[in-house]
């Protein structure tokens, strides 16, 4: 399950703030203003059950979150939530993909260690013998163009 | 009756013997009359594809949605260790040492390859590059990829990884990579169609054997490969829905 973020875990100067998650816990979360950049070349891939629980990750992934595959597998997706994400970039995301439709967006998200990195995600619904079975989020680097631009709107959708 | 394998056009011309060899000892091994068609390009394996014509297929990654999902095909195999990758490699001179300095504008070469050619652009993508603001020219080869690259009148190359490593050296030293592809999960496979269905066990276990005996494993090298690994339908249907987001 996902747990409170420890100080002894954050590297650098933090900030401190309460996320409401999954509209019912609330985690107690540490932020440092520390970009890891996308690595080139690469794609950071996670499958996640109907409900947002992580079922597999890819080795990029563990990399650039910072937890180990044991801390993901089980855990919300919400896990990486950085709260400088509008909920409303997630809302779209489950009503898009509750549909039976991709999804894709520029997502800052939040490493173990307080620190973050953008990416472009694409989700799609996994369909099995035309049943949705679960989802999985395709991450790769986005320009600095879309980036600049999130930077800019993001803080106007709270 | 006989039936038809064909293999995806953007095979290495010096693997062109080894498919018709493996073809012969397919059809051995098998009982079966099986004919080996080369189409030279991938509309016309496609029209043969849609046209039901084709029952096994040695298919690119970017085939595969197709073949599972329209025409009824399975996976059977894919190659040991194998994996597409993609490079976007620039000439030596050239003073850009990432892709986000690249401009809107530039001259991109590459081949009719789906898979490779949908790599390429997705790293060319973190610099803002589209194919709404790039030129692409597409030639026959990667050497003339690369001979366009040393011309100058291509700014950009996007390479299988394979054929980029397999340039010669003096090639080579004369152009830069910018990006290397690190996706592992997208492969060719050898799959199999409705006609053929019922034999997809016993087919499939004859290729996995393969490099068990001498004589299978002389061919598989003739195919650059060390043996085959049997390919699960959810491997396979993971690989489409990611092929799938990455198609936009
Ligand atoms: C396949 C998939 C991947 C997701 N990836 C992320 C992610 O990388 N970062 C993130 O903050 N939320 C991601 N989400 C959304 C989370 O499930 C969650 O909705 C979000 O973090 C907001 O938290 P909340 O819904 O608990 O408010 C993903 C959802 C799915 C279905």
């Amino acid at each position: 399950m996902i747990q409170d973020m420890k100080p002894e875990d954050i590297v650098g100067e933090y900030k401190e703030t309460l996320l409401d998650l999954y509209g019912s816990i609330c985690r107690v979360v540490l932020y440092t203003e520390i970009e890891t950049p996308y690595p080139d070349g690469k794609l950071i891939v996670s499958t996640t059950d109907k409900n947002g629980v992580i079922t597999h990750v890819n080795k990029s992934f563990i990399e650039m979150s910072g937890y180990t595959e044991e801390e993901l597998i089980n855990a919300p997706h919400s896990i990486l939530r950085h709260p400088d994400m509008p909920p409303a970039a997630f809302k779209d995301l489950w009503d898009t993909v509750n549909k039976g439709e991709k999804w894709q967006g520029i997502v800052k998200n939040l490493r173990k260690d307080g620190g973050y990195y953008w990416v472009k995600a694409t989700v799609i619904p996994n369909i099995r013998n035309g049943e949705v079975v679960s989802y999985t989020s395709v991450r790769r680097k986005p320009s600095r163009t879309r980036v600049e631009e999130c930077i800019k709107l993001y803080p106007t959708l709270f | 009756m006989s039936y038809l394998f064909t293999v995806s056009p953007d095979f290495t011309p010096d693997h062109l013997s080894g498919w018709y060899i493996f073809n012969t000892w397919l059809q051995r091994q098998s009982e079966s009359a099986i004919h080996l068609e080369m189409y030279n390009d991938f509309p016309s394996q496609r029209k043969a594809i849609k046209g039901d014509e084709v029952d096994l297929i040695y298919a690119n990654p970017f085939d595969a949605a197709m073949l599972v999902r329209e025409k009824g095909f399975l996976p059977l195999v894919k190659a040991m260790g194998v994996s597409d990758e993609a490079i976007i490699a620039v000439n030596a001179e050239n003073p850009v040492a990432d892709v986000a300095h690249l401009s809107p504008g530039i001259n991109v070469a590459v081949t009719e390859d789906p898979d490779v050619t949908m790599m390429g652009m997705i790293m060319l993508e973190a610099g803002d590059l589209h194919a709404g603001n790039i030129q692409t020219n597409v030639y026959d080869t990667y050497v003339l990829v690369a001979k366009h690259l040393l011309k100058g009148d291509a700014d950009v190359g996007i390479f299988l990884a394979e054929a980029y490593d397999d340039l010669s050296n003096m090639i080579k030293k004369q152009l830069r990579i910018l990006v290397r592809s690190q996706i592992s999960v997208i492969h060719h496979s050898l799959m199999i169609g409705p006609k053929l269905i019922d034999r997809r066990d016993e087919i499939q276990a004859l290729l996995v054997a393969m490099n068990e005996d001498d004589k299978g494993k002389d061919i598989l090298n003739s195919l650059g490969f060390k043996a085959w690994v049997k390919v699960e339908d959810e491997e396979m249907e993971f690989m489409i829905d990611l092929m799938e987001a990455l198609a936009t």
